[in-house]
């Protein structure tokens, strides 16, 4: 029970990162590497916060902030200073490691155990009845996640989302619907970022502590997630919609939207290395776990390694 | 009004490749003129729609565009009054979106992209009787990704969506060559259509004779970066395919091919 517990928890954390990914790989074509740094960039600051007594939902807010600002940052560095996508990123990964140490106070390890979370706190002492309390986390992450997952979802579909989604589908468009595609992927960059250092936040606050190396691999459990849910979810149809389609083309006939694709496929994702540790694999060769089925998925998937090996 | 003043454009300069595109390279195109232009492979067409559109860079010279400089704007600003359909049926659209959500992106053009919604629901009839003008069966598949689309589907709608909002100039770049015969005939109809409609001021690039002599206003002949050949009005009606391709044989012999 608990195992399965902890796939939830991991799994809703890592569906918010997923998110993020999900728009820069995904809708925009772009392999950000930033996500290695946004992510404990999240955890930092939120770390830094609560240390410092700061409310718990202020920091997911001012994570998303932090996020997005270096998302922005890594979109000028590709944009305007014309250095090529897969670098820009690597960049900000590497400028970004020392900028968390240093919002941590230059500790690589900063505990908040004693203090206040969005999972741990006394309005939940108070209200919460003992027996759901081992669900408490779960439920709270369900509620961020299903936030997040609408947001992006109404946001995709605003004017300025079809944009984004034109932006990775065909830049040339773009130009000639008398837009800046430079600008268009500077936003898209800033939202993914967003997300991936509100899950830095949210990680921080459901482990109680902040640690340098969390980032390292999470661009590699992002690409994961979405890779699997994408192959795995965005195709699969109900019975519902099979049969709309039957009345006439003009319904809308989709099977899963991609966004809660990608959540699935960010549970499917955790199940497996949890798998992976109840099958003898020792905590400290979670990152090789890691990388290993992701390669595992992209060969299985048949991606060949097309849009990755692509950039690189 | 478009105008293209002493224009210079090489490429590679500097290099042992150095080659020279234009050299004072001076042409004006008036008000509601279909300009046809037709030349050999490297003759300098292409490069002239990238140069109007900015997609390229020129050396030295002025673009002005009803009078105001916009040699040195960027070439999204530029698109703002200019519609552009490529020989390619992809660039026109975007495959992953539904014919609905691009009909929706190209009626936003020259409006905020803000957080409004994407599609305006009140717009779905027009953007349906717009398709039906195409006669192409598009209108009863909105929801139907461009992707599946056939080429000459695409390029019907990539047509549709450059000419959906208020534009002065139409840039078509060879935007037939791509398609098999009986479709390119109807994208052509298509075209000329819309011009004469939208009373558009139009460049056409293309290498089929018989269009460049049955559509537009004005014909124009690019040889190594000049007009060879530029005639308008009732000289234009008068100039036959034999005609065209005559001159064409005449370059090549003075080239001694």
């Amino acid at each position: 029970m608990s195992i399965f517990i902890g796939i939830l928890e991991e799994g809703l954390i890592y569906a918010i990162l997923a998110l993020g990914v999900y728009i820069t790989y995904k809708i925009l074509d772009f392999p950000d590497l930033s996500v290695d740094g946004t992510f404990p960039m999240g955890a930092a600051l939120t770390a830094m916060l609560i240390s410092k007594d700061a409310s718990p939902i202020l920091t997911l807010f001012l994570s998303f902030g932090a996020g997005a600002a270096a998302g922005c940052l890594t979109g000028f560095i590709h944009v305007k200073l014309r250095v090529r996508d897969l670098l820009s990123g690597i960049i900000m990964m590497t400028a970004l490691y020392s900028v968390n140490l240093r919002i941590a106070g230059k500790k690589a390890n900063l505990p908040i155990f004693t203090k206040e979370t969005i999972f741990d706190n006394g309005f939940f002492d108070q209200t919460i009845p003992e027996g759901l309390k081992p669900f408490l986390s779960v439920l709270v992450l369900l509620v961020i996640v299903a936030i997040c997952k609408v947001l992006l979802d109404l946001y995709l579909n605003t004017r300025s989302g079809y944009l984004l989604r034109a932006v990775g589908d065909n830049e040339t468009l773009v130009t000639s619907l008398a837009k800046d595609k430079g600008m268009v992927k500077l936003i898209g960059l800033a939202i993914a970022n967003g997300f991936v250092a509100l899950a830095g936040s949210v990680y921080c606050q459901q482990k109680g502590f902040f640690e340098i190396s969390t980032g390292t691999g999470a661009i590699v459990i992002g690409l994961a997630n979405v890779i699997i849910g994408m192959k795995l979810f965005k195709n699969l149809r109900f019975l519902g919609a099979g049969a709309k389609k039957e009345e006439g083309s003009e319904k809308k006939s989709y099977g899963l939207k991609a966004t809660t694709a990608v959540i699935l496929g960010s549970l499917v994702y955790r199940s497996c290395v949890a798998f992976a540790i109840a099958l003898g694999m020792e905590a400290s060769d979670l990152k090789l776990v890691t990388a290993v089925l992701f390669l595992l998925i992209l060969v299985i998937g048949g991606q060949k390694g097309k849009k990755v090996a692509g950039h690189a | 009004m478009l105008e293209l003043d002493h224009i210079e454009k090489f490429y590679n300069a500097g290099t042992v490749h150095e080659m020279c595109m234009f050299h004072d390279f001076s042409m004006k195109i008036g008000d509601g003129e279909f300009v046809s232009v037709v030349g050999s492979n490297g003759s300098g067409k292409t490069s002239l729609l990238n140069l109007i559109c900015g997609s390229i860079p020129l050396d030295a010279g002025t673009i002005r565009m009803n009078g105001k400089d916009i040699t040195h704007m960027s070439e999204f600003r530029r698109q703002r009054q200019i519609g552009r359909v490529y020989q390619n049926p992809a660039m026109g659209t975007c495959p992953s979106m539904t014919i609905l959500e691009n009909m929706s992106l190209a009626d936003n053009k020259g409006k905020s992209f803000n957080l409004r919604r994407g599609t305006d629901k009140k717009r779905i009839d027009f953007y349906r009787e717009q398709l039906r003008s195409l006669g192409l069966g598009l209108e009863d598949k909105l929801h139907v990704k461009v992707g599946v689309l056939s080429g000459g589907q695409r390029q019907a709608m990539a047509l549709l969506m450059s000419t959906m909002t208020k534009i002065e100039f139409l840039i078509l770049d060879e935007h037939t060559a791509a398609l098999d015969p009986k479709t390119a005939e109807i994208i052509m109809e298509l075209t000329g259509k819309l011009v004469r409609e939208k009373g558009l001021t139009s460049i056409m690039v293309t290498h089929n004779l018989r269009y460049a002599v049955e559509y537009g206003n004005r014909l124009v002949m690019m040889h190594q970066g000049h007009a060879i050949m530029d005639v308008a009005g009732e000289e234009k009606a008068a100039v036959r395919t034999k005609d065209i391709l005559d001159k064409f044989n005449e370059i090549s012999i003075e080239c001694g091919n």
